[in-house]
Formats: C-alpha cells, sequence, structure tokens
C-alpha cells in the first residue's frame, strides 16, 4: 500500500531567506490585529463585563427584532440580542438591575420568562448566566493573569533548557499568537468569555509544543553540525521537522473540524479560536521563533560553550557528516 | 529497547487494564453501579452545563460582620458596666469608623471600667492578638478596636456557620447531591444539579431568617411614624401588608422572642384556608412568650422576619402553650420555603448571589450528544488519516489514541473529576495532540531509514530521540494547563483537568504502550523492510 505523505522526502523549502518579507508581513497583521482589537473592541461576554445572559430556545423560527420588541416593553435596560446557532435559538443579554442584589436579578429573569411565554407560547430559557460586575471584573483579572503566567512562566522554561535566544524567540511567537487571536475576535465579534480564555490558553499550549519540537532540533543539529552557518541550519532542521508539523496541524484540525461541525453552538466560539490558533502558532513556529533566532545572534558556538559548561555533550556516536540518501 | 521483560510488560500493561475497567462503570446505570464494591464505584461526574443544574456563588458582606460584631460589643460594654457593683455610668456612646468609643462620666473609674471590659475581648490568631484592643484617649473616653485578626476570625466562624445552615437548607429541599463549598474569605459556591427551578433555591438562601416577635407601639403619633420617626425605644419598621396603607409600623426596640428559641417550623393553614407557618418553641421562648401575652391581652404584636413586618395579628388571648403561628400574606410554597429556612436556622450573615449560571436540562442532553458525535467522527478522522499516513504503524496509535480515551475517563473517574462541556473539547483535542507523540516517533523513524540505518535500529532510535522532544513539549504544554487549573474558574478547570490528565495519559499510551506493539512485532516477524 502506498503510504499517505503530505510532505515529500527530502523537501527543502528557504524559509529564512524569506524571513524579511515574512517578518513585515507579521508585524503588519499584529499591528492591524492590535488595531482592530483597540479600534472595535471584543464582543466581552457577561463572563467579563457583568450583566445577565440569557439563551431562549423557540419552537420555530423566530424574528430577533420581534423578540427585541417585546423585551423593550418590559423597562428591564438595554437589551441586545443575538442569533445564536440555528435560527430557533435568540441569545438576550440584559443589564443586571443596579439595586436589589440577587432578587433582583431573578425578577428580571422571571418578567422577561412571562412575556415571552406569553408572546411566543412554547418559548424555554436553555440557559441563562448572571455575573455580577465584582466577580466579572475579578474574571478578566484571573483570566489576563493566566495568560500572561504561562507565556511568560514556558519562556523562562526555555531559557533555562536551551538560550535566552530560544525564551525571547518562543515569547515573541506567543505573544504574536495571542495577539492574533484577540485580532481575530475584535474583527468577527464573535463573543469573548470564560471559554475563550481557555481556548487561549490551550493556543499557547499547542504553539509551545510546536516550539519546543523545532527548538530541540535546532539544539541537535547543533551539535551535530557544528561548521555549519545558522541560516542554513535553521533551514535545515524545520525543513526536517516539516513533516510532523504538517501531520500533526492536520490531525488537529480534523480532531476541532469535526467539533466544528457537530459539537453544538456552545463551542463554536471556543472551537474557531482553536483552529485559528494551529494555524497562526504553526505559521509562528515556521517564521517567527525559527527565523528570529537568527536575528537575536544564535551561534552553535555560543550553544557549545553553554553545552560543554552543563556536560551535556549529547550523543557523541551522532557527530559526524550527514549520511543522506545511503541505503543499507 | 525493543526488549521487553516479562515484568515490564505486566507493568505497561496492569495500569492500562485497570484504567480502562475504571471507565467501564462511567457506562453502566447508575442502579447497576450502586450495587458493586465501593472502589469500582468509579462515575465521571457530569458538570453542570452537561447534566442541566444551578451554580450560585454566593457573598457574605464582610462589612455586615464587623458592624454586627460592633453592636454585639456594644451591648456587652454596656451590660457588664451596668452589672457588676459598682455601676460604671457611661455616655456618648458611638460605634462610627468601625470602632466603638464612650466617655466615662467618673473619671476615676476610668481604670476600672477598661479592667472590666478586657475580658471581653478574646485572643485571635496565633500571634497572641486580641480580636478588641481597648485604650484609653483623653483620659476619659475608652476606645474599642475591633482588630484585623479580630474580623477575619469572626467572617471565617460566620462563613463556617452559613455553610453548615445553607447545606441544611438544601438538605430539606431534597435536591440530590449538591456541591456546597466555602471558596476564598467570604464566598461559598452551590452547585446544584437538575434543578428544574432555580429561583426557589435563590429565595431560600438569599433569607437571613432572623425571625423577632415585638410589641407593636401603639402609643407612637401615625402621622410621624409615616415619616419615619418613632417614639424613644421603639423603631420604625417596613410593613408591606399593612392594612392601614402607609407601609411602616412603630415597634419596641425590645424582643419578646427570638427565632432562637424556635425548636421546629412547619407550613399549614389557619381557620381561612390561608398559607401559614406553624412554630414551636422550646421552653424558655414558650415561658417568655406566654408572660408577654398575658401581659398585653388586646395589644398588637409583630412578627419580623430580615427586618421586615410580616404581619401584627392582635393578642386575643394568653398564648401559653409554648407554639404559634406566623401569618403574613403567603403562598403554599413561600410559607413552606420560610419553615425550611426556620427549622435551618438563621443565617449569620446576609448573603448576596454574585454569579449564577443555570442551565436546562434540555441543552445539556443536546450539548452531550452533540459532544458524543463530534468526538466520535473526531476519532474516526483522525483514525484513517494516521492510517493512510503510517500503515500498521498507523493502527497502533489509534489502539493507543483508543485506550487513551478509555484511561482519561477511567482516571477522571478515580479522581472523581467533573467532565463539563469544555472538558469534551478538551477531549476531542486531545485526540488530536495524542497522535502527535506517535507523529514525531515516526517522522523520526522515516528520517532515520532514509538516513540508512537498519529497521531495528531506525526503530530503538526514532524512540530514543522522539521522547526526548515529547518530554520537553508536554513539560510546556502541562505548564498552561496546571496554570488553568490553578488560577481558572468554572470552564476552563474542566478544561484543564481533561488536558493535564490526557498530556500523562497520552505520553504513557503513544510511547510507552506503542513501543510495546511494535517491539513485539518486530521481534515476532523480524522484517527487513518497514511501511512508514
Amino acid at each position: 500500500m502506498k503510504l499517505l505523505k503530505l510532505v515529500p522526502d527530502n523537501t527543502n523549502i528557504g524559509f529564512v531567506a524569506m524571513r524579511k518579507w515574512a517578518f513585515a508581513l507579521t508585524a503588519l497583521l499584529t499591528v492591524l490585529a492590535v488595531g482592530a482589537t483597540a479600534y472595535k473592541g471584543l464582543n466581552m461576554g457577561v463572563d467579563f463585563v457583568g450583566g445577565l445572559m440569557i439563551e431562549a430556545k423557540f419552537p420555530q423560527a423566530v424574528e430577533t427584532d420581534k423578540v427585541r420588541s417585546v423585551i423593550g416593553g418590559l423597562n428591564v435596560g438595554e437589551s441586545s440580542l443575538q442569533q445564536f446557532g440555528d435560527p430557533k435559538t435568540v441569545q438576550i443579554r440584559l443589564p443586571l438591575p443596579e439595586q436589589g442584589g440577587a432578587g433582583a436579578a431573578n425578577a428580571v429573569v422571571e418578567k422577561t420568562r412571562l412575556a415571552m411565554e406569553q408572546q411566543f407560547p412554547g418559548v424555554t430559557f436553555s440557559r441563562y448566566d448572571t455575573v455580577s460586575g465584582k466577580v466579572s471584573g475579578e474574571l478578566v483579572q484571573t483570566g489576563v493573569l493566566a495568560v500572561m503566567l504561562a507565556v511568560i512562566g514556558i519562556a523562562i522554561f526555555s531559557w533555562f533548557r536551551y538560550e535566552w535566544q530560544f525564551g525571547v524567540s518562543t515569547f515573541v511567537a506567543i505573544m504574536h499568537d495571542v495577539l492574533m487571536t484577540l485580532g481575530f475576535f475584535a474583527v468577527t465579534q464573535l463573543e469573548f468569555d470564560l471559554n475563550i480564555v481557555a481556548a487561549v490558553l490551550t493556543i499557547v499550549g499547542y504553539s509551545i509544543n510546536d516550539k519546543m519540537v523545532i527548538d530541540d532540533r535546532i539544539r541537535e543539529n547543533m551539535r551535530k553540525y557544528r561548521k555549519m552557518d545558522m541560516k542554513s541550519l535553521i533551514d535545515l532542521s524545520v525543513n526536517e521537522t516539516l513533516p510532523r508539523t504538517v501531520m500533526t496541524s492536520v490531525t488537529i484540525l480534523l480532531a476541532l473540524g469535526a467539533l466544528l461541525l457537530f459539537g453544538g453552538h456552545v463551542l463554536r466560539g471556543f472551537t474557531a479560536a482553536m483552529m485559528l490558533g494551529v494555524v497562526v502558532g504553526t505559521y509562528s513556529s515556521i517564521y517567527v521563533s525559527s527565523s528570529l533566532l537568527i536575528s537575536l545572534g544564535l551561534t552553535p558556538a555560543a550553544s557549545e560553550k553553554r553545552a560543554a559548561k552543563k556536560s551535556y555533550a549529547g550523543n557523541a556516536e551522532r557527530v559526524g557528516p550527514r549520511d543522506d540518501g545511503a541505503r543499507p | 529497547m525493543l526488549n521487553f521483560s516479562r515484568w515490564a510488560v505486566a507493568a505497561i500493561l496492569l495500569p492500562l487494564v485497570i484504567g480502562v475497567l475504571c471507565a467501564v462503570p462511567t457506562f453502566l446505570p447508575e442502579a447497576t453501579v450502586a450495587h458493586l464494591p465501593r472502589f469500582m464505584q468509579t462515575r465521571v461526574n457530569l458538570g453542570l452545563d452537561l447534566a442541566g443544574g444551578s451554580h450560585l456563588l454566593l457573598e457574605a458582606s464582610t462589612q455586615d460582620v464587623a458592624k454586627q460584631r460592633l453592636t454585639n460589643m456594644e451591648e456587652q460594654v454596656r451590660t457588664e458596666l451596668r452589672r457588676q457593683d459598682p455601676r460604671i455610668a457611661i455616655g456618648d456612646i458611638s460605634s462610627r469608623d468601625g470602632k466603638l468609643s464612650f466617655m466615662v462620666r467618673d473619671p476615676a473609674q476610668v481604670d476600672a471600667a477598661v479592667e472590666r471590659i478586657r475580658p471581653l475581648t478574646q485572643g485571635a490568631g496565633l500571634t497572641g492578638q486580641r480580636d478588641f484592643n481597648v485604650e484609653v484617649v483623653n483620659s476619659s473616653t475608652i476606645v474599642v478596636t475591633p482588630t484585623d485578626a479580630g474580623i477575619a476570625n469572626a467572617v471565617k466562624s460566620a462563613m463556617e456557620v452559613a455553610t453548615e445552615v445553607i447545606r441544611k437548607r438544601i438538605d430539606e429541599m431534597g435536591t440530590r447531591e449538591p456541591t456546597i463549598q466555602q471558596q476564598g474569605d467570604n464566598r461559598i459556591v452551590v452547585q446544584v444539579p437538575g434543578l428544574q427551578d432555580p429561583k426557589a433555591l435563590k429565595d431560600l438562601l438569599g433569607q437571613t431568617a432572623k425571625l423577632e416577635f415585638k410589641l407593636v407601639d401603639t402609643t407612637a403619633n401615625p402621622a410621624e411614624v409615616a415619616q419615619g420617626r418613632a417614639p424613644v425605644g421603639s423603631e420604625v419598621l417596613p410593613y408591606p401588608g399593612n392594612p392601614s396603607g402607609v407601609p411602616l409600623i412603630a415597634v419596641r426596640r425590645q424582643v419578646m422572642v427570638s427565632g432562637e428559641d424556635l425548636t421546629d417550623a412547619t407550613q399549614g393553614f389557619d381557620q381561612n384556608n390561608q398559607a401559614i407557618v406553624n412554630i414551636r418553641f422550646n421552653g424558655s421562648g414558650g415561658r417568655k412568650f406566654g408572660q408577654v401575652t398575658s401581659q398585653n391581652v388586646n395589644k398588637p404584636f409583630a412578627i419580623i422576619l430580615d427586618g421586615k413586618v410580616l404581619s401584627a395579628p392582635n393578642i386575643n388571648e394568653p398564648i401559653l402553650g409554648g407554639s404559634a403561628q406566623v401569618s403574613g400574606s403567603f403562598t403554599v410554597e413561600s410559607a413552606n420555603q420560610l419553615a425550611i429556612a426556620l427549622r435551618s436556622g438563621k443565617l449569620p450573615v446576609a448573603l448576596t448571589v454574585v454569579e449564577e449560571r443555570t442551565v436546562g436540562p434540555g441543552l445539556g442532553a443536546d450539548s452531550i450528544r452533540a459532544g458524543l458525535i463530534a468526538s466520535i467522527i473526531a476519532v474516526v478522522a483522525v483514525a484513517a488519516f494516521m492510517f493512510v499516513s503510517y500503515g500498521r504503524f498507523g493502527v497502533y496509535a489509534n489502539i493507543a489514541v483508543a485506550i487513551n480515551v478509555a484511561v482519561i475517563l477511567g482516571v477522571m473517574g478515580m479522581l472523581g473529576a467533573t467532565l463539563t462541556l469544555p472538558g469534551i473539547a478538551g477531549f476531542v483535542l486531545t485526540i488530536g495532540t495524542a497522535v502527535d507523540a506517535n507523529v514525531l516517533i515516526y517522522e523520526r523513524i522515516r528520517e532515520e531509514r532514509r538516513r540508512g540505518r537498519g529497521v531495528v535500529q531506525a526503530i530503538e532510535f526514532g524512540y530514543k530521540e522522539a521522547s526526548r522532544t515529547i518530554f520537553e513539549a508536554n513539560v510546556t504544554h502541562a505548564i498552561a494547563g496546571g496554570i488553568m487549573l490553578a488560577l481558572g474558574s468554572g470552564p476552563v478547570k474542566g478544561f484543564a483537568i481533561v488536558l493535564l490528565i490526557g498530556i500523562a495519559t497520552s505520553v504513557f499510551t503513544a510511547v510507552t504502550f506503542t513501543r510495546l506493539l511494535v517491539a513485539r512485532w518486530v521481534r515476532t516477524h523480524r522484517p527487513t523492510e518497514i511501511h512508514i
């Protein structure tokens, strides 16, 4: 049987030669992403801004305008409505009543429920969330803290494990991934809630996984080919790991694609974020973190000094010219 | 590297078999699982977003606790200084800015007053700090300041009582398997799966249930009461159901009987078939109630719940039996709720709902179905892709993934972890990343083959070299997962649990277990060429 190979053997793409263009494109996209986030803002869910979110399921398709007019007559504050998943489901966002605490939020839900049941018999509230301003503030704080800690923790890990250049390049690449994800949410105005923070953290985890594999290979090749110049060495490493990079991205995209199409509407934003993250993370492994190593001045000599100091000589038997093409 | 001793094989297979077995109870009906021995009851709990139910985060106001403590202290100081001989006269009492200050009228008695107040304070914390500081300022004014340690202590004990009271109230409602946990310093998380109507629950939890009986001050001028002013020794309280139309009433400050003297409360009906709550006092409460009612026949008394007057019935005759009726404009449901609240005791501090998440059972079931379908399609797609890419080796990886999924469920069952909707996403993602380890190994084997290594050597090198990379990659991945678990709330946590368990088990199944499979095949078939 002929096995599928997404990347042909002995592929040799000159990634490093293209790095100037790639850096320019990356910088442009990142600036656009940050600009979009700053200008359009994120469509924050109730998790992060506080308020009341009701997901109403109707027996048949409804027009959001009709629902809006029903809620508008209730005097419960300014509502924002959105079709959610399918035409039968509408998500209603309301501000929390300023006074009266828990009971007041209850009253708003009940009032809305009564009015809706009268207008649209058979409607059910399949879920609703109320989050007070205080809690949502804390959720924002811990969310930002979690992402920052993850990025910094991982950068420190790869700095200790390898040279500082790896730490810096990893940090820059992951920040790029996070910013691109934020930009994606700003442009699409998909709801940004707690689940998306989990998605961002997973993107960070996935992206670092990808970079570790390439970094590890760069390290290995630095020990193996001491005389090779850095550009060819990085090209060689990226190309050697390319089949794995592509295979893994495709398998994960397959799994996520199943989740996006069949996993139900609640997880849709989460899955979309993840899929984008996989693409962006893979791109940044090749173009941001690896190519950045050259600009940061990583040389085999620097690595050797450190390796010798740590008596991490590696596999002596592997040091030597590459015996490509030889067959037993 | 390809030789496994009998012991090594057993050591690899045993945990996998245990893991898979632990996953079985999750798929059995609940009734069947209940018959299994204790250690076999390793079911994965479904989170509220899958099972449907309510999640409530309740917060107590620490300021309230501090304020209440100060009021109690004031009361204690008054009685203490009044009680003994010589009586110490004080004035100018104020409890502003969170501290209590008062003036001792006779400067000669200041030291004596301090001596008597000191024993009212208690030790707080391990540092030898007291819960209140007592100081003398301006030679005649005594200031009692609560210490931080004292407030922290008071909040802690109030929260313990509050958690217990809430547990009792929810148990009385007859809901199944609620989770009630204290979180942080002043919060309580309540999770009730499968609850259809969280409104009743919230109403119940929102009640402090401080019940008091006080006499109505009939001497008060109705016009002044309407403006919120009451005679000395009385106070104006809200009375929403006042038949006179004014929603206020003046009552005596002195408490006739309080809810602490209750022994039982049940919902019932009065002679007009109105819903009421029947209450029963303990001995001393019954005596006090009897005494006051005999002295005040034909006068009204007020039934006060959480600072609001429910009703103000007339005392037609002395009530001596130690039981009474609480009337108000109750429905059967609200009367029943009040009875529950009274039975479970009063909350030492008012709680407010700061976060609520409710998922209907219909949506939960939809989510499970969608998650299951997505997982199956993901597994099939990934498995097919692995097979066309790596042939026989792809099948080994697929077996490893299948076992991995079962083991993750088994480990979750053993830990009593909860599967949430994001957890399902974590599952699907784990399926994707678990094969990554195999991809790394197989690509390495392909590479080593291209470099001219023999089959056995290439396989050995593939596993050895890739293992290091896999380890490194998974450590960093686990860092992200660990941070999610530590800092995340709700959905993030549910996702992190599956992710972390998945990282640990997938390294084992994808590396160690497939190596065992590959080694067996290589040893029995001695291939000179491999399709990979």
